[in-house]
């Protein structure tokens, strides 16, 4: 990518931003629940009419929307992103203090993932169309099948019920509570990825080179991890970056199951308590998080693959 | 047609399967012995699947049985539902943006890239929590971040045909923009996205059951699988049915519609391996 490419992302992720932070806004103000009185009830305070409209008043929530949404933009490009109101702590500390539980918890299925569907992936294109490729590819049928708040279920009521060797609450990040977690989340994206690395694998299989170092005698191992697998990593490099996003929005279900402390968890609180700041806190800081990595897996292409930097 | 029948056996086998599911979903009344799957009697709580009660009964003594197959119904109308909005808006966005270039195709696709450019589900959670949990907003939420794949491929198939010489022709001859767009293109992206929008009912049905889980989807006492697997959360241990049955429902159903999809692409589309 050429600095005059990166400049054209740089610009049409800012004006994506911008609209995201519309439509975020937009949905918060159009949302039927009131803030004020949710956060009132909060308090266990009933308070008169006259108080309720003097907050709002105070809050700013009585002047007309492009001057409360253009006032949000601003104190959020100086890093303010206000204080919410449920939990009374300003907003960037609370998704601060969220963000890496569950950056740790995405990492870590990842590499699950990885250690599975790798292998199988490359068991079945290479014993394509044989019993072990229809085992492999039945299981994945299944995988992407399974609701994965199911599989959470279930591994709950047999590692922590049944068998008691885990808590069922994963209050902290420790090794022990993240592992159910991390292997929720793993079980579909193994599946999927599972047949994404055949489908590669296959695709680089048949290509004139593997060939050739078979006719040169060149071991068949060799070939498979020398020159196969580097050049098959390529595809899964993108849907790698594409996954780390669907896995920061996925984890709220999973987190709610086993009461992880991640950013998901917090935001599926905040949305059930109307606590607005916070909402929209956290939907501009996903789509952050979100495109900054799909740029820089764009960018590691330059290094991972040396025709791209040819290409300029 | 009996040449049909024998070449695409398994296609056959899933549509029978199909088939199969919709009418459960339409006969749902009868095969659960006209109980009623948001009434329950108190005193038969948390029973044990029996005789009586064949998948067991919920804390409120409702039919277990009864509820996974009026579940379906629920379930097979939010997702076909979704599945039919995406397939018609990303469609004729995805066309126009094609057919007309230029300024129409920047705002729908960057329009499009924004929807992309934001993990799915957490705009649906953050959309369905906002307009209030129910199932009509759990369905229009996740309509809402789903529609641009198929714009996007209904575009790139437009644009492949749209310089072609035949459409020239038309635009020669006089036909008129409609004419064109609704005879020459729409045509022309028809399979694919047909293959796309039937791969897909079952994903869909898998994220309208997370909505519901979490609470933003269906409410109770609607029969909803995703939702009773929530309320059977909490009986894990005394009363295990409760999340069984609604989970295996979902996970049938959506192996059935995935394998459907699958088998109609093999049909529709024999280049494909």
């Amino acid at each position: 990518m050429s600095i005059k490419q990166l400049g054209k992302r740089l610009l049409q992720m800012i004006i994506v931003l911008i609209g995201i932070s519309f439509l975020t806004f937009l949905l918060t103000y159009l949302a039927p629940g009131d803030p004020v009185r949710t956060m009132y009830a909060a308090t266990g305070i009933v308070p008169s009419e006259e108080v309720m409209n003097q907050t709002r008043e105070e809050m700013g929530l009585t002047r007309p929307f492009l001057v409360q949404y253009g006032d949000w933009l601003f104190s959020c490009l100086r890093g303010d992103f206000g204080n919410s109101y449920s939990l009374k702590k300003p907003v960037l500390t609370l998704l601060g203090s969220r963000l890496w539980p569950t950056i740790k918890l995405s990492l870590a299925s990842m590499i699950l993932m990885l250690l599975v569907s790798i292998p199988f992936g490359m068991l079945a294109a290479v014993h394509k169309n044989k019993w072990i490729d229809y085992l492999v590819r039945s299981f994945t049928y299944l995988g992407v099948s399974v609701p994965n708040f199911w599989v959470g279920l279930l591994l709950i009521s047999f590692f922590c019920v049944k068998l008691k060797w885990l808590s069922v609450v994963s209050a902290d990040t420790t090794f022990r509570n993240i592992i159910l977690p991390a292997v929720t989340l793993a079980f579909a994206m193994s599946a999927k990825y599972t047949r994404q690395v055949r489908t590669a694998v296959l695709e680089e299989l048949s290509q004139d080179y593997v060939t050739g170092a078979r006719a040169r005698g060149i071991r068949e191992w060799k070939i498979l991890w020398l020159n196969v697998f580097p050049n098959s990593l390529l595809p899964l490099i993108t849907m790698l970056g594409l996954s780390i996003g669907s896995l920061l929005g996925g984890t709220a279900v999973v987190e709610v199951i086993f009461s992880y402390p991640g950013l998901g968890g917090l935001a599926v609180s905040a949305i059930t308590s109307y606590d607005y700041p916070l909402v929209q806190g956290y939907v501009l800081w996903i789509a952050l998080i979100y495109m900054g990595i799909n740029l820089v897996v764009d960018i590691s292409y330059n290094f991972v693959d040396p025709r791209m930097r040819e290409k300029r | 047609m009996k040449n049909f029948m024998k070449k695409n056996q398994s296609f056959l086998f899933f549509c029978f399967l199909v088939l199969l599911i919709v009418l459960v979903a339409v006969f749902a009344p009868l095969l659960s012995k006209g109980q009623d799957p948001t009434e329950g009697i108190l005193a038969n709580a948390l029973q044990k699947p029996s005789g009586e009660h064949w998948f067991g009964t919920d804390k409120l003594g409702r039919d277990i049985f009864a509820r996974v197959i009026y579940g379906t119904r629920t379930s097979l109308t939010a997702a076909l539902s979704v599945v039919v909005i995406i397939f018609v808006i990303g469609t004729f966005l995805g066309i126009l943006a094609g057919y007309f270039g230029g300024i129409v195709d920047m705002v729908i696709m960057r329009f499009s890239d924004m929807m992309v450019s934001f993990p799915g589900m957490v705009l649906a959670i953050a959309i369905a929590g906002m307009l209030g949990a129910s199932i009509q907003n759990a369905v229009l939420a996740i309509s809402m971040v789903s529609w641009t794949k198929y714009a996007r491929l209904a575009r790139s198939l437009v644009l492949k045909i749209r310089h072609r010489d035949y459409v020239a022709a038309a635009i020669v001859t006089g036909s008129k923009t409609p004419y064109i767009l609704t005879r020459y293109m729409l045509p022309n992206t028809l399979p694919t996205l047909v293959i796309t929008g039937a791969t897909d009912i079952g994903s869909m049905m898998l994220e309208l059951a997370g909505l519901s889980f979490l609470g933003f989807g269906a409410q109770a006492p609607t029969p909803e699988w995703g939702l009773m697997l929530n309320e059977g959360r909490a009986y894990m241990s005394s009363a295990p049915w409760l999340m069984l049955f609604p989970g295996l429902a979902i996970f049938l159903v959506v192996v059935v519609f995935n394998l459907f999809g699958d088998s109609l692409r093999d049909v529709l589309d024999p280049r494909d391996e």
